[in-house]
């Protein structure tokens, strides 16, 4: 009973004095590390905006749109809003391209407020290594392409890949993957037209 | 035994990942470049020389039968503080070490020094031991990591698992066969010296 006793109590106090390490250490480096994931995502989503100029965090003006909308993915439409002296520089889209060849594609499509393809960031896939990966940025220049499109230019019919009589690349080996973007990137580019002011003018906007 | 001979034998040996082969996962899973297993190498040094430290310290009052608990108890405390630094100031390191960090709680080379030489030995002996064998530990990352780095430049295998199988195993065979060679020469200079005499 004695010893049961006993252990019970040096468990406690070590655990006490453990807690106590962990909670100083996390007082320490708790600002750092939220500062750090700010840092990390705005840096991730840099990308898609290309050489658009602004002067507004990234993560200042984030709204989401609720269903129903036509940006692909599902539940809400998350955008990313960025300002130049206060008048809209550009709007970041988290697409979801639902039809990829292996799993959903998540990326970002930057549009300017004229609807032009400010730039396309692959966030997340998992489409096959050599073929299907070639849409993310730093495994070839294929994402490039888009930068300056717009509806219109080409015209809506030719958004899609060249198999499908469209003006887009696809990839070597790869055409399920470049279709999903490509037709992600359509839908979402129609939506931003037909709803510019919505997307813009919303309660977070500075 | 002076430092440096404590040094030779975390390093070579009594090498953990060498001679122990403990705490293989993290070592497998982590060392596609030089710079990972540098970071994994590093944390888990410190993680090493602090639990030995603590359990040094605690040993008069660690009862028998909750050893264990108080090991991991300490262990894990301190890597969820490694963790907490790594985020704070090695943000991209964190971020390529991933799940490993959090995962050096179960590197059984840790636990091993706590159990077979922290809980019997000074303080001051017990840093010494925590130090030595965790930079062995650590040296092996590096050599590992900058292996396969080298090697996966041009070929691929050498960055997937079977790439670290293999890499542990030359490592491994190496050292067996360094020691082998200078055992037979101590032997053919011990043969030599019982003829003359």
């Amino acid at each position: 009973m004695a010893t049961i006793f006993k252990s019970g109590l040096t468990l406690a106090a070590i655990a006490a004095v453990c807690t106590s390490l962990v909670a100083l250490t996390w007082t320490l480096t708790q600002q750092r590390i939220a500062d750090n994931q700010q840092a990390y995502l705005e840096r991730s989503l840099q990308p898609a905006l290309g050489d658009v100029a602004y002067d507004t965090g990234i993560l200042d003006a984030r709204i989401e749109i609720p269903q129903p909308h036509e940006v692909p993915g599902s539940g809400a439409a998350v955008v990313y809003r960025v300002y130049n002296n206060g008048e809209p520089a550009a709007a970041l889209f988290v697409v979801t391209a639902r039809d990829g060849y292996a799993g959903p594609i998540k990326f970002l499509l930057g549009v300017t407020p004229d609807g032009t393809v400010a730039g396309v960031h692959v966030l997340e896939h998992r489409e096959t290594p050599g073929l299907g990966d070639g849409i993310s940025a730093d495994v070839s220049d294929w994402p490039l392409q888009f930068r300056g499109r717009a509806i219109g230019n080409p015209v809506v019919e030719r958004w899609g890949i060249k198999d499908d009589g469209g003006e887009f690349d696809q990839l070597t080996g790869a055409s399920v993957t470049p279709r999903a973007m490509v037709k992600a990137i359509r839908k979402t580019l129609l939506y931003f037209n037909s709803n510019r002011d919505l997307v813009f003018a919303r309660e977070t906007a500075p | 035994m002076s430092f440096l001979q404590k040094l030779k034998t975390g390093l070579w040996d009594e090498n953990p990942g060498l001679v122990q082969l403990l705490g293989l996962c993290p070592l497998l899973a982590v060392t596609t470049t030089a710079s990972n297993g540098l970071g994994l190498g590093v944390a888990t040094l410190f993680v090493m020389t602090a639990s030995n430290a603590l359990v040094s310290m605690a040993r008069r009052w660690i009862l028998p039968e909750i050893r264990i608990p108080i090991y991991v108890l300490i262990i894990a405390s301190l890597v969820t503080c490694v963790e907490l630094l790594f985020k704070a100031w090695l943000p991209d390191l964190d971020r390529s070490l991933g799940i490993f960090v959090p995962l050096i709680v179960t590197n059984c080379a840790i636990v091993a020094r706590a159990e077979l030489f922290a809980s019997r030995h000074g303080v001051f002996d017990s840093i010494v031991d925590g130090i030595v064998m965790g930079l062995g530990f650590a040296l092996l990352l590096v050599f590992l990591g900058s292996f396969r780095q080298l090697l996966g430049q041009g070929w691929l295998l050498a960055l997937l698992p079977p790439g670290a199988f293999f890499s542990l195993a030359l490592a491994v065979a190496l050292k067996n066969h360094f020691d082998r060679k200078q055992q037979l020469a101590r032997r053919t200079l011990n043969a030599t010296d019982s003829r003359q005499t």
